[in-house]
């Protein structure tokens, strides 16, 4: 590690883009405009499941105003039969299908054809008049629904077990031998559960404004987790090559990995590149509910065996997950992390891949590891309360540690898990007294955290202070930490750096904005570049004292000799060399593009404490506290809001959030009025305890840190219910009208 | 159908303008006027994203027609600082880390503008259900909350 002497980094600096976004001056993708624009719609399906027999759009052609219609024609096919096209982990068989429907339709709200026209209001009247001619099919929304015999099937082509089916895939980690570790428990629990697929629920809806010149050079303004991915995607899906392309990236108004795909691009550029026109599209909410995200809704069956002494010696599970029209739901997640906090001797860990008639599910925060924590985490509490042991004391008894070999896979070096134990046992908040019909409970999670490709540029600018160019979208305040880095390498004041995000032709090649790897990819990139632009400075410091470079050191941002004995001269500061710079060697600066390796998988554990108003079924969190490994904290305060944000959206999921469907398989909340984020008055204060157990593959420690707070909370949640009422719920969310339900449940059967 | 012309004042400067009877004025100021910090979640009144103030009462301009501005004065967030300086509860965002993504901020800063008008020593129970209304789903809303206490105590200590 190649930390100075952290002037900057672990400081809570105001971040580069934070005036901005107070004064409403930042660009978000809705936010521009280009001259001569004209508006694209896009005309839905109303059936969960339907067979496309004919499109006729003469008549939305022939309306006054509009200027292009597109349908999937106009797409490029990824023919099923020639096999996977893999676009990191998206399929484009199924990403071409799914952003405008080719044969069939398969749930409501499936784009079936585009409209671009002078204005909104027409471009939405030419919609109502493309005729398309559906043969409806049989549908199935729910997972049972999906798996029953007769079943309707989505995609005919696919086979599990030899049969039709909507099992698309099945993966396993395994460790041991399960039959042998159950046979040598003294103790077993085995529970199911089931979870409501949620939404990303990212305030900003999806949009784009698009151009596409004569030439075909195109120009994209929009907000997604990645430059790149649009670019890419994009290309593939309209024939125009990568070279072409400029993906801008907007200002993006939360993601939380539900934009990690497109939607919208690759019609916007075909209905441009038609028109001859810039195109915006700017999706509706009910839009962005029907259509995007969400991710799965699953059922999970979770065993687990134990020596009476609190050793778990056996762990089984098996986890079903919505993928919704198309193959691809978080498994991985799922079977890779609800047993990875834990060292078992014994793990089977198996997930299964459904389809339904539902929209096709995208990333959310730690994809698929908060619905098997939830799972897990649940039973592991009902197997302290059993063993009559602390729950905390339970985990600590089992904790991975240095050397543990993961189900998954690895051997996990040095770790921070047992840390967050103990500093969660000692917490003030975990010996604090409870009240009547209050409840405590805990959990803990673990993500893998990613690498991967990205590339900067620190550039020496001609008055000698600096800019760093990144190419991830900058979603919680990323460009805070690169910006506090940078000051802390180059010994200069933070204020003199200068952060901005790279359009797709302007830095190199940087992977999405997910997997927790931004700050500790672009930080890698950003250290290594500062170094080369620091050896650039000391040899020109060198050259002008005529000494050797090796007897200049730089510090406090300026270069000097390393010792008296290395000649006396004035220190050379970074104005003094950028000033000198075009007679001594011309510009300084350095880019560095990388694929990076050795970032570590991250570990939380939380205490939550609800009560309950049992006259109306109403849990609420009262106090919460979320306690991770961070590695190093490069700006706590941004690290604390991923924290923070990550158990706000758990508690949503835990007690509120969830699709309702109608008879006609139709989401009937596509809003946020009847689909319930939690507002400000639903939680309190939501204390951090950061951890620090430095990443030793990392120059300044860094671990990703956005997604392990969300793996938890559900399970925390539901403990911390089942202490305040003595009742486990084995379902999400633990709304209202559930609980209240279960609360009445004894007093009917008395009555009986 | 004819358009309207609608005469009013926006962050206190006088402002003319057409809108169709059916437009938003969320519609006429990040359109015509050109003033895109007010933003649209939902258009359906649920986000907040969008609040402005009409004769210094907070409102959802999603839920408001364009012409029902003749005669009033609309503040936005493009009117919080005054020149080059930021409003007390502007600079406390920034310094609490009180956004992430930013796509609230506007209209929470709007709301709890509003909020600190009519009340300025509000208890946390109170700051949490007046910005109820605005949605943010990046910081579990902890700092946001703390920024909007500190800024009342420093303004009610400025103001003594």
């Amino acid at each position: 590690m190649n930390v100075v002497n952290n002037k900057w980094i672990g400081q809570r600096t105001i971040r580069p883009d934070g005036v901005d976004k107070v004064t409403g001056r930042a660009a978000f993708a809705a936010d521009t405009t280009m001259p001569g624009m004209i508006w694209g719609k896009v005309l839905r399906s109303p059936h969960p499941h339907a067979r496309i027999k004919a499109i006729n759009t003469a008549k939305a052609e022939a309306l006054p105003g509009v200027k292009a219609v597109v349908t999937s024609r106009d797409i490029v096919d990824f023919t099923i039969e020639k096999g996977a096209v893999m676009l990191g982990i998206q399929d484009m068989r199924w990403m071409c299908r799914n952003v405008m429907a080719r044969d069939k339709a398969l749930f409501p709200g499936h784009p079936v054809a585009a409209v671009a026209a002078t204005s909104e209001e027409i471009a939405a009247e030419a919609c109502k008049l493309i005729e398309v001619d559906y043969e409806v099919l049989p549908w199935a929304i729910e997972i049972d629904d999906a798996l029953k015999d007769g079943a309707p099937i989505l995609h005919e082509f696919n086979k599990f077990d030899g049969k039709p089916s909507n099992i698309m895939g099945r993966i396993e980690s395994k460790k041991g031998d399960i039959a042998q570790g159950f046979k040598d428990a003294e103790i077993v629990i085995e529970r199911s559960f089931t979870t409501r697929p949620v939404h990303q629920g990212y305030i900003e809806p999806h949009a784009c404004l698009i151009s596409v010149a004569a030439d075909g050079k195109t120009t994209i303004w929009s907000s997604s987790q990645g430059q790149f991915m649009v670019r890419a995607m994009t290309s593939m899906l309209t024939g125009i090559p990568q070279s072409d392309i400029r993906a801008i990236p907007a200002e993006i108004g939360g993601g939380f990995g539900g934009k990690t795909i497109v939607y919208l691009e690759p019609l916007a550029t075909l209905l441009a590149k038609k028109s001859g026109r810039p195109v915006k599209m700017v999706m509706t909410r009910e839009e962005v509910m029907r259509a995007t995200g969400p991710t799965s809704g699953s059922k999970s069956t979770v065993k687990i065996g134990a020596k009476k002494d609190g050793t778990i010696v056996a762990a089984h599970g098996s986890f079903y997950l919505q993928a919704g029209a198309f193959p691809g739901s978080p498994i991985r997640g799922a079977v890779g992390c609800s047993f990875a906090p834990y060292d078992i001797p014994h793990v089977l860990s198996e997930g299964f891949d459904v389809c339904s008639n539902r929209s096709k599910v995208a990333a959310y925060r730690a994809p698929g590891a908060p619905i098997g924590a939830y799972a897990v985490e649940c039973v592991l509490d009902e197997l302290a309360e059993a063993l009559k042991m602390d729950p905390l004391a339970l985990r600590l008894k089992n904790a991975a540690k240095e050397g543990t070999k993961a189900a998954h896979g690895p051997v996990f070096p040095r770790i921070g898990y047992i840390e967050t134990l103990e500093a969660a046992k000692n917490h003030p908040h975990y010996a604090a007294p409870l009240g009547k019909l209050q409840g405590r409970g805990v959990a803990s999670g673990f993500w893998f955290n990613a690498g991967g490709e990205s590339s900067a540029q620190v550039n020496i600018t001609e008055d000698g202070n600096v800019v760093v160019t990144t190419g991830h979208p900058d979603i919680g305040g990323s460009r805070a930490g690169i910006a506090n880095i940078c000051a802390e390498l180059l010994g200069i004041d933070y204020k003199r750096v200068s952060v901005i995000i790279g359009d797709t032709q302007t830095v190199g090649f940087s992977n999405l904005t997910g997997g927790s790897r931004v700050l500790f990819a672009s930080s890698m990139v950003v250290t290594q570049a500062a170094d080369k632009v620091i050896a650039t400075l000391r040899e020109r410091a060198a050259k002008l004292w005529e000494i050797d470079p090796e007897a200049v050191k730089w510090e406090n941002g300026a270069a000097h000799p390393v010792s008296p004995n290395a000649g006396q001269f004035e220190p050379l500061t970074l104005a003094d060399l950028a000033e000198k710079a075009p007679s001594q060697g011309g510009p300084i600066g350095a880019s560095v593009q990388l694929n990076t390796q050795g970032a570590e998988g991250g570990f939380g554990t939380h205490i939550c404490d609800v009560e309950v108003d049992v006259d109306l079924g109403i849990v609420r969190v009262i106090r919460y506290t979320a306690v991770q490994d961070v590695g190093r904290a490069v700006h706590p305060s941004y690290v604390e809001g991923q924290l923070q944000g990550g158990v706000a959206q758990g508690i949503g999921w835990a007690l509120n959030e969830e699709y309702i469907y109608n008879k006609d398989g139709k989401v009937d909340n596509p809003g946020f009025l009847d689909y319930r984020m939690p507002v400000c008055s639903d939680l309190p204060m939501l204390d951090c305890a950061l951890v620090e157990v430095p990443n030793p593959k990392h120059p300044q420690g860094v671990k990703g840190v956005g997604e392990v707070p969300l793996v938890p909370v559900m399970a925390a949640v539901a403990n911390a219910v089942h202490n305040a009422l003595g009742k486990r719920f084995y379902s999400l969310p633990m709304s209202p009208p559930k609980v209240s339900a279960a609360l009445d449940a004894p007093t009917q059967q008395a009555a009986e | 159908m004819a358009k309207l012309h609608v005469t009013t004042s926006v962050n206190g400067e006088p402002v003319e303008f057409l809108c169709e009877p059916y437009e938003t004025m969320l519609d006429a100021l990040r359109g015509q006027l050109g003033l895109t910090g007010s933003k649209e979640g939902c258009s359906s009144g649920d986000c907040g994203a969008c609040s402005i103030t009409l004769d210094g009462r907070l409102v959802c301009s999603c839920l408001m027609l364009a012409a029902e501005a003749e005669g009033h004065e609309i503040r936005t967030i493009e009117g919080m600082a005054r020149g080059g300086e930021l409003h007390p509860l502007q600079q406390k965002f920034l310094e609490h880390a009180a956004l992430q993504c930013g796509i609230c901020t506007s209209g929470m800063l709007v709301a709890s503008e509003a909020l600190l008008a009519k009340n300025s020593n509000p208890t946390e129970e109170e700051v949490r259900f007046w910005l109820a209304g605005n949605l943010c789903r990046c910081t579990g809303y902890d700092k946001i909350v703390r920024a909007v206490m500190e800024t009342a105590a420093e303004m009610r200590e400025t103001a003594r």
